[in-house]
């Protein structure tokens, strides 16, 4: 097929899905031309949680904008997208890390953040599975957790329904795009003035140069066990991961599903490229899992599996123009993907319809990269 | 002959002969071995440790596979 | 634990045991390692030590006990965690069995197809019900219905006959027409049976329907009654089992892990019985169905080969045509006739372990996309059931394979373990 479009989106995952839907309430044309399924890449492979962050100001006001604006989804969410406020309790194990919390709780209270520090005896009580003794953690209720694939099936619908000429193609891989043109493998030319790259860790094969790199994770989920954990667990520890760019790296996160299974996490490596599984790496995940929840070991595990997030030097996506006046970018999202899908789609939306944005778009525009892509701190970001 | 075995199924007392399988023996009691996620009762399918529908308790394990395990004195088997 | 063989066998089946004895024939250190409490797979499941003197089976026991195999029954392999080694869990313990070569006799399942009230309990495979048996179940004066498809029906029909059931019919879903040229091909215990059968020349007299199949089983806690189609026509029986598989589809979700070729569902091996992968070789039914005398030629070829033996392994080869031909006028026969896609109906459940009905997947364009958006085979039997279904009702073939192959303990999937040499003593018997 070929046809002319208002935007083409490539890319069905989580962040695609969103775009397609913003862009459709808006009237537009819209087609979405995805390689596999629906939510088949990054999306189908991480936890579908839902959180805030504040490494940076503009993080947060990513995040809480986007938790926010799923909050305001929830309602209408079919029971398969699974959407459970389930809260995050971050989890401290020593008083370094309870000073920690403490600075997390000012700053999320000073930002309208529901937050309430746990001591020892209150984390245990939340977390019964958890070992003791801990030295509490900072529970932030409104976090929630969700299915990531029938999540981005339902916007896409829901996008379907805002727009029926939508057009929906799957199982047709982009070589290139540019120019107001997107060119299929089968030859099949696109013309688009708007063209989304929401394609993830591929992001640079469609265009090249940009500050996107893969960073593999793997993930457990066990059988089915009600009442074993109740909130989405993350220690402190986890930043001091994510904070580092070059060596491989676990992290002890946990997420109950509503099914009654667990997810296990996490990991992350740098320039590891094959989808095979680590097992060094996942035997170190699980050790440290072990760690905060001993019982965690006796659990029947049904499947490992691993993935790649899209990871920029600065830990914030990739959101709006590149040098080409057709062609956005709406990637690099690394573990927040499914949390600030909403709000990507957003800005990006007011972006093109020249619309006010709830928060500013600078933080995250392509272009603070792309001057220093040479220079040597984005270098010693990515490899500090 | 074969020993006896008194093993327990949901509290009850059964005795079995050995080399009698865990599945076998709650088929002997005419129960099924576990509720699907959707409420039905269920019993083995395949017999041979690739369906997991003969899972129950066994001595506080829960999702045990009782087809291919052999029935072992004062075993505790817990029908879910 | 780790423990190095030279040569590891995984399934002790018949292709298992034949491939261990051979393996071990030039003195090599050779383990056998399988899931099931003993040794022998379906076809010879306890069967070793209960036959009759001089018969096949007897001759393969008294030479595995005779061969320097190590045994390793109760142990379900469930992860390849690298290139040479293997990994196995019982009971929380963790064994990692490291080799030199591996051969893969991991034999094959029965295909279930759903068909409404396919889920109650007291429905379940024709192979399972003979394994439930001999696993201890008492069927002295129960009603039996057998239906679903091949050989393996008319062998079960006689076991639970023997094992005082009243088996009430037979129903082969192949048309009379499609099985007649091949009936006196079959393995030669069922062509007797099936010759008696039909022509009610023998003592078994248990009626043998042609272009049959269940088309609805009915109870309310467990199977009550079985609503048959015999050659169009519907007929109601009252039972306590319905044994109903319909043939076999090889093993081969270890083998797919290890990285080996597959294609049309069963593993592709070379005249030697090696896999695409050097030093993985494979025999039996995950090459493709064909039956107990085809695998225990291809176990011993497998076997000859890693024991240098490739002379005497290459005078096998005529045989394994001949039953390899055996074997495709077998699958002609028992072909699976498209009437039975249309058995499920839109409620009908594919995905028992996550209770997801057929009208829910079949709304997806392959497996991958019903998986992830259905959760269709993300249950613990990771698709083997109903992946193997929807592969017959929908034409779905694109599985893959993820660690673990079955469900293991989280500590069994770290990749140290430590524990001492007299746990590991326990497990030197077949």
């Amino acid at each position: 097929m070929s046809g002319s479009f208002d935007a083409v989106v490539t890319g069905a995952g989580i962040v695609g899905a969103a775009c397609a839907l913003e862009l459709a309430s808006a009237g537009m044309h819209v087609a979405v031309i995805e390689r596999r399924g629906i939510g088949s890449g990054a999306t189908a492979a991480g936890m579908g949680h839902i959180v805030v962050m504040d490494d940076s100001e503009a993080q947060f006001a990513l995040t809480s904008y986007s938790q926010s604006l799923w909050q305001a989804l929830a309602p209408e969410l079919p029971a398969s997208v699974e959407y459970e406020r389930t809260g995050t309790i971050w989890v401290a194990a020593d008083d370094e890390e309870m000073a920690e919390v403490h600075r997390k709780f000012a700053f999320y209270t000073a930002r309208g953040i529901p937050v309430e520090v746990l001591d020892a005896q209150s984390l245990a009580e939340a977390e019964p599975n958890l070992r003791r003794p801990l030295a509490g953690g900072l529970r932030v209720s409104s976090d929630a957790v969700l299915y990531p694939p029938c999540a981005a099936g339902y916007l896409l619908e829901k996008a379907k329904q805002e727009q029926p000429a939508l057009e929906l193609i799957l199982g047709q891989d982009v070589v290139a795009i540019g120019s107001g043109l997107v060119v299929l493998r089968d030859g099949t030319q696109i013309h688009s003035p708007i063209i989304i790259n929401a394609t993830g860790s591929f992001a640079p094969e469609l265009t090249p140069g940009i500050a996107i790199k893969k960073r593999k994770g793997h993930l457990i989920i066990t059988d089915r066990y009600p009442d074993f954990l109740h909130h989405q667990l993350v220690e402190l520890g986890y930043l001091k991961s994510a904070h580092s760019s070059t060596a491989d790296s676990v992290a002890f996160n946990v997420q109950p599903r509503k099914t009654g299974q667990l997810l296990i996490g996490s990991s992350r490596q740098y320039g590891a490229e094959n989808s095979g599984i680590d097992r060094d790496i996942v035997s170190a995940m699980i050790e440290r899992a072990a760690l905060y929840m001993p019982q965690l070991a006796n659990l029947s595990a049904l499947r490992v599996w691993s993935g790649f997030r899209a990871a920029t030097p600065d830990k914030l996506p990739l959101i709006g123009p590149t040098e080409d006046v057709s062609v956005f970018l709406a990637t690099g999202h690394e573990g927040l993907g499914i949390t600030t899908s909403l709000a990507t789609a957003r800005l990006l939306a007011d972006h093109l319809l020249g619309r006010a944005s709830a928060i500013p778009l600078d933080p995250y525009l392509p272009s603070r990269l792309v001057n220093d892509s040479a220079s040597p701190s984005t270098v010693e970001m990515f490899h500090a | 002959m074969r020993e006896e075995i008194a093993i327990q199924i949901n509290g009850i007392t059964l005795t079995v002969l050995a080399g009698c399988t865990v599945a076998s023996a709650i088929g002997i009691s005419d129960l099924a071995c576990r509720t699907s996620v959707g409420g039905q009762l269920r019993g083995p399918l395949c017999a041979m440790g690739i369906c997991f529908e003969c899972r129950a308790m066994v001595n506080g394990q829960p999702h045990t596979r009782t087809c291919q395990l052999l029935c072992e004195p004062d075993m505790d088997i817990h029908t879910t | 634990m780790t423990r190095h063989f030279d040569t590891l066998v995984v399934g002790s089946g018949p292709a298992g045991i034949s491939a261990a004895i051979c393996a071990a024939e030039d003195g090599a250190e050779v383990g056998l390692v399988d899931d099931n409490p003993s040794a022998g797979g379906q076809i010879w499941r306890e069967s070793l030590g209960k036959h009759k003197p001089l018969s096949n089976v007897a001759k393969w026991h008294q030479r595995l006990l005779a061969a320097q195999v190590v045994s390793l029954q109760g142990w379900p392999v469930f992860d390849h965690p690298s290139a040479r080694t293997l990994r196995a869990e019982r009971g929380g313990k963790v064994i990692d069995l490291q080799f030199e070569n591996l051969i893969l006799a991991t034999g094959a399942r029965e295909l279930f197809l759903p068909f409404p009230g396919w889920t109650l309990p007291n429905v379940m495979g024709a192979g399972a019900l003979q394994a439930m048996v001999k696993g201890g179940l008492p069927v002295t004066g129960k009603r039996v219905v057998i239906a679903g498809s091949g050989p393996l029906l008319l062998a079960v029909a006689a076991y639970l006959k023997s094992a005082g059931a009243e088996v009430i019919c037979i129903c082969e879903q192949a048309s009379f027409a499609q099985l007649m040229p091949f009936a006196f091909a079959l393995l030669s215990t069922p062509a007797k049976i099936m010759e008696g059968l039909r022509y009610r020349g023998s003592t078994l007299k248990i009626p043998f329907h042609t272009s049959a199949w269940p088309v609805q089983a009915n109870g309310d806690h467990q199977l009550r009654d079985v609503t048959l189609s015999i050659r169009g026509k519907r007929k109601t029986i009252s039972c306590d089992y319905l044994a109903c598989g319909f043939h076999l589809v090889p093993n081969t979700e270890l083998a797919a892990l290890i990285g080996c070729d597959r294609q049309s569902g069963a593993i592709t091996v070379n005249e030697w019985q090696q896999t695409s992968i050097p030093g993985v070789y494979c025999a039996g039914e995950p090459t493709g169905i064909g039956g107990l005398e085809l695998s225990l030629i291809e176990g011993q070829i497998a076997g000859l080969v890693v024991s240098g033996q490739k002379e005497k392994a290459r005078s096998l080869f005529g045989k394994r045509e001949k039953w390899r031909r055996f074997a495709s006028r077998l699958s002609k026969a028992f072909a699976l006739r498209p009437e039975l896609r249309s058995l499920p109906d839109a409620t009908t459940l594919l995905c028992r372990c996550e209770d997801i009905s057929y009208g829910i997947v079949r709304q997806h364009r392959s497996w991958r996309d019903a998986k992830l958006h259905t959760r269709c085979g993300m249950g613990p039997c990771q698709g083997r059931i109903c992946g193997s279904a929807a592969e017959f009702l929908l034409g779905w073939n694109d599985a893959s394979v993820r660690p673990p192959v079955f469900p293991a303990l989280i500590s069994s999937l770290v990749s140290s373990q430590t524990y001492t040499q007299s746990e590991m003593q326990n497990t030197q018997e077949v």
